[in-house]
């Protein structure tokens, strides 16, 4: 059989995610480098819908993996048709997003098929006739190269944004689906998920802020938020924080920037002792500027900085709240 | 649990270029130690035996120190060296191998270390044990049936989730408050049982690595980054001069 690289596409009950498009820009991009033919799949109790989505893009076949166990997700469920759809097709490459429900089963997935996934890779490189995903390490301080040592299927999952996911080229007509029923046998399926539900309403919705002044770890406590909080007033901002700061409670859990809180791309984000963990940066790297203020030079937020400023937020702030309140007053 | 580099340690690639040199400091993996404060919490509500595990060499031990002083009651140190070397796959069977003997109920971990990120190694386990699991738990609660977690997806959504014992869970940060060690906690630790599993023990259920890094380096730059340098109140002037006349945001 020949190579083939194969996508899955994430669906949760019954809209295809977005992020989608974004592996499928990275297969695109995968196939011209190899050759491989792309082909992508759904998985789900009824994946036509959605696999007709995804047929009009430039893609030689789209596969839609059906069986009634598939609704609601389940982790058993997802590994368990993934296996005997990929066992039969033998794709060379296989790619998913990293999402929380990807991270959820292909680890098991690959380990009941005796193979490996190198996980939230944020590119790829073709070094002969190897092929190296890459991926942050040590919080984004360090990059890896990382390689398959083993037979393939080879899983590979993409960092939310590692590609465009509006670069995905369409396709001169719609290409073929084609059905595949698997089999679950009843007790394959051992949990049993309950309604997906939103906590409470969003408070906050700062995804409509234009200037975000965002704390981290680095306000060593909670007393000095004031401190940001006086800032973001001053340029008539909104204060969000990363995920530490939530964890504490210092700061309400509506006000946390990254992946698991929201994501923002304000005309100016500044983050104060914010060291820029991978988490944390997908959800504020589409800021128009970010000014970065951290004692630790090598903090990992200085790479995507605009501005950096290697030093004590506590000796910045106050001066620079200063000047914000007389530049305004001048007008 | 595992040992990572301190959150701010000055990381220095090693001479071949593909892990880092170990003259650093270490602390615990954060996930992890929300992982073990939940452990902890279930066995004051519903009594028996918090039991940490974690491969490594000698100086991994202090993680399992410092769990042991929280309260956890004994630990496992899957001591070597070329631990660190092992990928997710193998780790996971290391510790499988290691605990097979045990009759655990739950098995916590972490949702992804702050070294390698893989986010995989509790799933793997699960997958190997024959286990169901649940990943980014925020909450944990007894039924008759096994137990009721709530997940944690993506967008500010949840999901409650029943499953039955045994199983493993990978835990969010953030579930609970951590505690400190008291000194008495300190002192009992000492006299906690800490068994150590060698390479050789487990090396049978061990087999080779399936991915391999083949390089490790600081990432490029891509975007442009101006340094704004000088005392606090020049940087201020600085700042608010380009926050009015570039970015027009004053």
């Amino acid at each position: 059989m020949s190579d083939t690289i194969l996508v899955v596409v994430e669906q949760r009950e019954g809209k295809l995610n977005r992020v989608s498009w974004e592996t499928i820009t990275a297969g695109q991009s995968l196939a011209v480098e190899t050759g491989w033919p792309l082909e992508a799949s759904v998985v789900g109790a009824n994946a036509g819908p959605i696999a007709a989505e995804v047929a009009s893009k430039k893609l030689a076949k789209v596969y839609a993996v059906e069986s009634p166990k598939l609704e609601p997700y389940t982790p058993d469920a997802f590994a368990a048709a993934l296996k005997q759809f990929i066992e039969a097709k033998q794709p060379k490459l296989v790619l998913m997003p990293h999402t929380y429900q990807v991270r959820d089963f292909i680890p098991k997935l690959a380990t009941a098929m005796g193979r490996t996934a190198i996980s939230d890779c944020i590119g790829y490189k073709k070094d002969g006739a190897k092929l190296l995903f890459t991926r942050q390490m040590f919080q984004g301080k360090l990059a890896a190269d990382v390689s398959f040592t083993s037979d393939a299927p080879w899983f590979v999952t993409f960092q939310n944004g590692a590609f465009r996911g509006d670069k995905a080229e369409a396709g001169a007509s719609a290409v073929p689906i084609e059905t595949v029923n698997v089999e679950i046998a009843d007790n394959v399926v051992r949990n049993k998920p309950q309604e997906v539900f939103k906590e409470a309403k969003q408070a906050v919705d700062l995804t409509q802020a234009e200037i975000i002044v965002s704390i981290g770890r680095g306000i060593k406590e909670q007393k000095n938020i004031e401190l940001a909080r006086q800032l973001a007033e001053a340029l008539g901002g909104e204060i969000a924080a990363s995920r530490p700061i939530c964890d504490s409670g210092w700061l309400p859990m509506d006000r946390q920037i990254g992946s698991s809180g929201q994501t923002v791309a304000p005309k100016l984000y500044l983050a104060l002792g914010i060291s820029g963990a991978i988490q944390h940066i997908v959800g504020m790297k589409g800021s128009r500027t970010i000014i970065a203020v951290n004692k630790d030079s090598e903090a990992p937020i200085f790479e995507i900085a605009d501005y950096a400023i290697v030093g004590n937020l506590f000796d910045i702030v106050p001066p620079l709240i200063e000047e914000v309140k007389k530049a305004k007053a001048a007008g | 649990m595992k040992q990572v580099p301190q959150k701010d340690a000055p990381l220095k690639l090693n001479e071949s270029g593909t892990w880092i040199r170990e003259d650093v400091s270490y602390e615990v993996n954060e996930p992890d130690a929300y992982a073990l404060e939940e452990a902890l919490r279930q066995k004051e509500k519903h009594g028996g035996e918090v039991v940490v595990i974690t491969s490594g060499p000698a100086r991994a031990s202090q993680v399992l120190r410092e769990a042991l002083a929280k309260g956890a009651d004994r630990a496992i140190h899957l001591e070597d060296n070329a631990f660190v070397g092992l990928d997710a796959l193998n780790t996971a069977k290391a510790f499988a191998a290691a605990i097979k003997d045990e009759k655990f109920d739950l098995i916590f971990t972490g949702l992804q270390s702050d070294d390698y990120g893989y986010a995989q190694t509790g799933v793997i386990l699960a997958e190997l044990l024959g286990w169901p699991h649940a990943t980014i738990i925020m909450q944990i609660e007894k039924t008759d049936a096994g137990i009721k977690v709530k997940r944690e997806l993506e967008a500010g959504f949840f999901q409650f989730v029943d499953m039955p014992l045994p199983a493993v869970l990978t835990i969010q940060s953030g579930i609970n408050k951590l505690r400190y060690a008291t000194l008495i906690g300190i002192k009992q630790a000492k006299n906690k049982p800490m068994r150590k599993v060698t390479m050789a023990d487990v090396q049978s259920a061990v087999g080779t690595n399936l991915q391999k890094i083949e390089r490790l380096y600081i990432p490029q730059k891509t975007k442009k980054t101006e340094h704004i340098e000088g005392p606090p109140a020049e940087i201020a002037k600085k700042l608010v001069d380009k926050l009015r006349n570039e970015l027009r945001v004053l």
